[in-house]
């Protein structure tokens, strides 16, 4: 550098769309032209808490669930009629009768669970959901781990390759979702006459509780949100689904707290069933 | 050394300097009318001051009041600008505001909408009907953004972060430009018969002041430089509100629609105090109380607008007497409260900028407190003369449109009349320059002998070795001009501020910079310094000149309005030596009985 | 009651540099591009910086914060400890032209790919009619100031420079967004959603959401809704039949 204005050597610089970075090239913060910066990042937060306690919270979740999955028992409670999400709707010959509310169809083997009609779009659902979706992606794919951290991955096509371009079938589970959850409605309410007729318990609460949840799950989904209205250009000509989408797009904020929360609501109900069922403590009476 | 013969050179029709509404408003133009045109500009593409302006631009569309007419905005534009406007440039904008709105959504802009699904209009200073167009508080930015992506659309050539430092001419005429890269430090020369400024203002000479470090007064110094006058230049505009606390972003605009939308005045006593500076010329359409003013906000017709919307200097020169009078806030300021006024759901949805600024830079919550505000400078009303229907400048291919012309807005600006001023003559600029350039048979040729001298006055700085850097001398300036030729000025100060602009001048031609030439903002920033020097003088000169007190131009040696400066033009030029500049008076412009008669009714 | 700073800047171009350690003395209520014009004023005077309006409006400060990518005009110096050190490089996706300057040109590359728009012919009485409830959403995208601090923590192109060819990033899907949501415009963008700007390449991790000075909410309001458009045009047979028969368009 001299300070008689000596002019730059012409950059040849990649305008971008031309951009390549062939194999003898690193990628991503180190590519040729970006700044040697050196670290690959310079954050000093600890990022990596939220990724650590997503595979803690879904790993732990997922094992739960399906050791309950296959247990095949302890999932009704035949005084109350309370019957565990985790087995809604009851569809094996394996099922008990009365927890059996839309009849009996699938051969009784202990590797189909006993809801093999419900479960695999519910998981599918999730596994699709545009939450879910950035979760895994972040803490078990590490693509990328959090902002401005790298991902580390040798190439990216994100969701235009089979198996993930599936995830454009989000809608289809949703739609099934959405007819599982009027089913669980559906139980919940059955639930309210046991044995002896009519009664409130808290195990009608926790399941009244978890449809609630379970509703705000599904409806707030971004799927859920371009059916009832987004896909339309002007909302004012349809009035009705204008006043739909503001209502789904106020859930929708909150679509991340209900994926938690009713991770968490789905564990407690099948909990409290099995412990009841398993006859480990009694259902709180209110009445009856 | 710079040699001409490898230069990098372009051809075009029209060149457009500046890449703000008006810049671009006159690229389209151009390109509509034909012609090859390109666009150069110091920043990238899209961050142009223009995205500053807040409250909206305003054209009398009549979607929320009926009664409003092209007329009307006339008048009230007239008015504002204390009746020193140019009368046809007024005429032209009130007229045709309309047309370039309705075009804006052509091209995509999404204006905030009345019930009938009409652009949807703001009330404002100064203007008698709510007549802003806008979205939100952030109508600037929805403006460049549609201008931007048009011009992109339309496939015209931008240079950016390319700076021009002189304007080429051959006989008198234009002939080109020549500047540099601000990226690489290269230079490169453009060859066009027309060249459109659209450069904006001045407001880098403050101290204090709304305006960013682009606005160094490039397009007023060039045009100085080729030969064309600056007219009123005594006239700059201290917006009433700006930011005061804390101190990093002392002058950041907070827009006139906080008072639009029923914002108060208040001093350290709690007093709406802006009733006690209600001027004559003012009075009749004024309330005088404050249950008056508050009842204007839902019934117009009934009632007299409040103090707090008289026009921008009035409400400047209020704030500017209560802070000395000791009834300032404690940042030295007045209290501009929304807070009280409005729920706090309605004042995010109006103004989220706005809240969102205070929220992020002062920590403070305009939904539940006032707001310290006071005066920053904010826009200059002269600027190059010239003629109104083409924006062509007394030289011959030199066009101006936007804040770089002078003659609008008399002086003193309407808020909002701004962003139609842009799209009004930039288009008109941009047409008529494109029209000279295709009609032409012979281009005039740049000389390499231009090129070259141009050359060696950009890399001076460098060749000099030992002198102090640019940005002691730059905040110098702004304290000179803040401080002696500011927002109240008399003779004995001006007199001062031009022995110092001397001075400053001196050390500028002394300047040397550190490192070399690619992306050195010390460099860019003492060849914007001469510039900026220039302008100062200008202002300081004319403003020394007018013995009286109108619009942007208060003098507390001469506090009063007098009729015999009414139809006086002060025109700012360069002498050959071209180092000084001299003042010179001119008649203004008499208007036709047609639109005088505006004036006489009520 | 200011203090000195301790500062971290990286100094240099394309050919290499240093994290360069200053220190700098700050006033109460500064942000960082304060204390980056100090340095320049006062010991730097080549630093490169790139800014405009130091109001959060223009989107030219763009760079990397502690090693996240923020808006220099922005950050309150407030935000650190006193005795930590800033840091303070320039955004790490595009190339860097020298200090703080980055070139973004990539952006603009892009810009000129997306389709122009093409609204419906005014009424009769030389108007466009439109509700507040249908430019709302479009609204929310054009707070935009293109700072392009979403594009340049997307990790599809900061991580993987050979997908820069493919990829457009969140700033033009807001783009692609707002065509596809505005009142007046005729067109379908979704083909072209999904081949020339690569929507299919995000998988929804919402840093641009999170890095967005302006709040908009990139990922839930614009992304998804752009890729469920592209599942109506591309991946859904019911709709694709529903359009068949209803001879519906997804845009009534």
């Amino acid at each position: 550098m001299t300070s008689t204005g000596t002019e730059a050597s012409e950059p040849e610089r990649p305008t971008g769309t031309a951009a390549t970075a062939t194999a003898t090239h690193p990628g991503g913060v180190d590519a040729p032209h970006r700044a040697r910066i050196g670290l690959r990042t310079l954050r000093k937060d600890r990022y990596w808490v939220v990724p650590t306690f997503t595979v803690i919270g879904l790993s732990a979740w997922v094992i739960y669930a399906t050791v309950r999955v296959f247990l095949q028992n302890n999932y009704w409670v035949a005084e109350h009629h309370y019957l565990t999400p985790f087995y809604s709707p009851c569809v094996s010959n394996g099922c008990i009768p009365e927890s059996a509310h839309f009849g009996r169809v699938l051969v009784d083997n202990p590797i189909i669970p006993y809801a093999a009609f419900s479960l695999p779009f519910l998981l599918l659902f999730r596994l699709t959901c545009y939450y879910y979706r950035k979760a895994y992606y972040r803490s078990f794919w590490l693509s990328p781990p959090a902002c401005a951290v790298p991902d580390r991955h040798k190439s990216y096509t994100g969701e235009t390759k089979f198996p993930l371009i599936l995830q454009n079938s989000h809608r289809y589970f949703f739609y099934a979702a959405f007819i599982i959850t009027l089913i669980n409605t559906y139980d919940a309410i059955l639930a309210f006459s046991g044995e002896d007729g009519f009664g409130i318990g808290l195990g009608n609460l926790i399941l009244i509780g978890n449809v609630v949840m379970l509703w705000g799950y599904t409806l707030s989904c971004h799927s859920c949100r371009h059916v009832t209205g987004g896909r339309l250009r002007n909302f004012s000509k349809n009035p009705i689904r204008y006043r739909w989408w503001t209502f789904v797009s106020r859930l929708n904020t909150r679509h991340m707290q209900y994926a938690w929360i009713t991770l968490g609501t789905l564990a407690l109900t099948d909990f409290y069933i099995m412990a009841l069922a398993a006859g480990w403590f009694d259902d709180l009476r209110f009445i009856n | 050394m710079t040699d001409p013969s490898t230069i990098e050179r372009h051809q075009y029709d029209v060149l457009v300097v500046g890449a703000g509404g008006a810049g671009l408003r006159a690229a389209i133009a151009a390109r509509d009318a034909g012609a090859r045109v390109a666009v150069v500009c110091k920043s990238l593409l899209g961050k142009a001051h223009t995205v500053m302006a807040e409250g909206g631009a305003a054209a009398a569309m009549g979607n929320v009041y009926s009664e409003d007419s092209w007329q009307v905005h006339f008048r009230d534009t007239m008015r504002g600008g204390k009746m020193l406007n140019h009368w046809r440039m007024a005429q032209l904008h009130a007229q045709e505001a309309p047309d370039r709105i309705h075009e804006l959504e052509e091209w995509g802009a999404l204006f905030d909408r009345t019930p009938d699904g009409l652009i949807s209009q703001r009330d404002f200073g100064g203007h008698r009907y709510a007549r802003l167009a806008h979205v939100g508080d952030r109508t600037g930015l929805e403006l460049i953004r549609t201008l931007q992506q048009r011009t992109v659309a339309l496939g015209i050539d931008v240079y950016m972060e390319c700076t021009i430092t002189e304007l080429l001419q051959n006989g008198g005429r234009i002939a080109g430009a020549f500047g540099y890269w601000r990226e690489s430090g290269r230079f490169i020369a453009f060859e066009a018969p027309s060249v459109v400024l659209a450069t904006g203002g001045i407001g880098k000479s403050y101290k204090v002041t709304s305006n960013s470090w682009e606005y160094t007064g490039d397009g007023h110094a060039l045009a100085l430089k080729a030969g064309a006058s600056l007219v009123n230049m005594e006239f700059v505009q201290f917006h009433p509100t700006g930011m005061v606390w804390p101190p990093s972003v002392k002058g950041i605009l907070v827009t006139e629609s906080v008072r639009g939308d029923g914002g108060v005045l208040r001093n350290s006593e709690g007093k709406r105090f802006m009733f006690d500076y209600i001027p004559e010329f003012f009075k009749a359409e004024t309330a005088d109380s404050e249950e008056e003013a508050d009842r204007w906000y839902t019934d117009k017709t009934n009632n007299r607008r409040p103090p707090e919307l008289l026009p921008r200097d009035e409400v400047a020169r209020a704030i500017n007497a209560e802070v000395k009078a000791g009834r300032g806030s404690p940042h030295g300021g007045v209290f501009l409260d929304i807070a009280s006024r409005h729920p706090a759901e309605y004042i995010q949805r109006r103004l989220p900028s706005m809240y969102h600024q205070f929220k992020e830079l002062a920590d403070v919550d305009i939904t539940a407190e006032p707001m310290e505000v006071g005066p920053t400078c904010h826009y200059v009303m002269g600027g190059v003369a010239v003629e109104p229907d083409t924006a062509e400048s007394s030289v011959s291919g030199l066009y101006a449109a936007g804040e770089v012309a002078g003659g609008m807005h008399g002086a003193n600006r309407l808020g909002g009349n701004s962003l139609s001023d842009l799209l009004v003559f930039g288009r008109r600029a941009g047409a008529a320059a494109a029209e000279a350039a295709t009609a032409m048979e012979q281009r005039p040729a740049i000389s390499d002998d231009d090129i070259r001298a141009a050359g060696e006055a950009a890399l001076a700085p460098f060749e000099r070795e030992g002198g102090e850097n640019a940005y002691a001398v730059q905040q110098d300036l702004q304290d000179v001009m803040h401080n002696l030729v500011g927002i109240i000025r008399n003779a004995d100060e001006m007199q001062k501020a031009l022995e110092e602009l001397v001075r400053l001048r001196g050390r500028t031609a002394q300047l040397s910079v550190e490192g070399h030439r690619q992306y050195n903002p010390g460099w860019h920033l003492a060849l914007d310094l001469s510039n900026m020097l220039l302008v100062s003088e200008c202002i300081a000169k004319a403003a020394l000149e007018r013995t009286e007190s109108r619009g942007g131009h208060t003098r507390d040696d001469f506090p009063a309005t007098d009729d015999s400066w009414a139809t006086v033009n002060l025109h700012c030029v360069l002498d050959e030596t071209g180092e000084a500049v001299s003042i010179r008076r001119e008649a203004l412009p008499t208007m036709p009985d047609d639109l005088q008669e505006l004036f006489e009714q009520k | 009651m200011g203090y000195d700073l301790k500062m971290r800047v990286w100094r240099g171009d394309e050919s290499g540099g240093d994290l360069a350690d200053y220190v700098v003395p700050v006033e109460e209520g500064e942000v960082v591009l304060d204390a980056l014009h100090r340095l320049q004023a006062t010991q730097a005077g080549d630093l490169a910086v790139r800014w405009n309006c130091k109001a959060g409006k223009c989107g030219s400060c763009s760079a990397e914060i502690n090693g996240k990518p923020r808006l220099t005009c922005m950050t309150r110096l407030s935000i650190f400890d006193p005795d930590e050190t800033v840091t303070v490089t320039p955004l790490r996706t595009f190339p860097v032209i020298r200090d703080l300057v980055t070139d973004v040109s990539y952006n603009y590359e892009k810009a000129k790919q997306v389709p122009a728009f093409a609204p419906e012919p005014r009424r009769p009485d030389g108007t466009y009619r439109m509700q507040q409830e249908d430019v709302e959403r479009g609204q929310e995208f054009r707070k935009c100031i293109e700072c392009y601090l979403c594009q340049t923590v997307c990790h599809v192109v900061r991580d993987h420079d050979d997908n820069k060819r493919a990829f457009s990033g969140p700033r033009f899907f807001l783009r692609y967004a707002e065509l596809e949501m505005h009142p007046l415009d005729t067109n379908d963008h979704r083909e072209a959603a999904r081949d020339e700007a690569g929507v299919g390449l995000c998988n929804i991790t919402k840093c641009c959401t999170e890095v967005c000075p302006e709040g908009i909410k990139i990922t839930d309001n614009a992304i998804i809704p752009v890729k469920e458009r592209v599942v109506d045009r591309r991946y859904d047979p019911l709709v694709w039949l529903g359009s068949k028969i209803f001879r519906r368009s997804s845009t009534d």
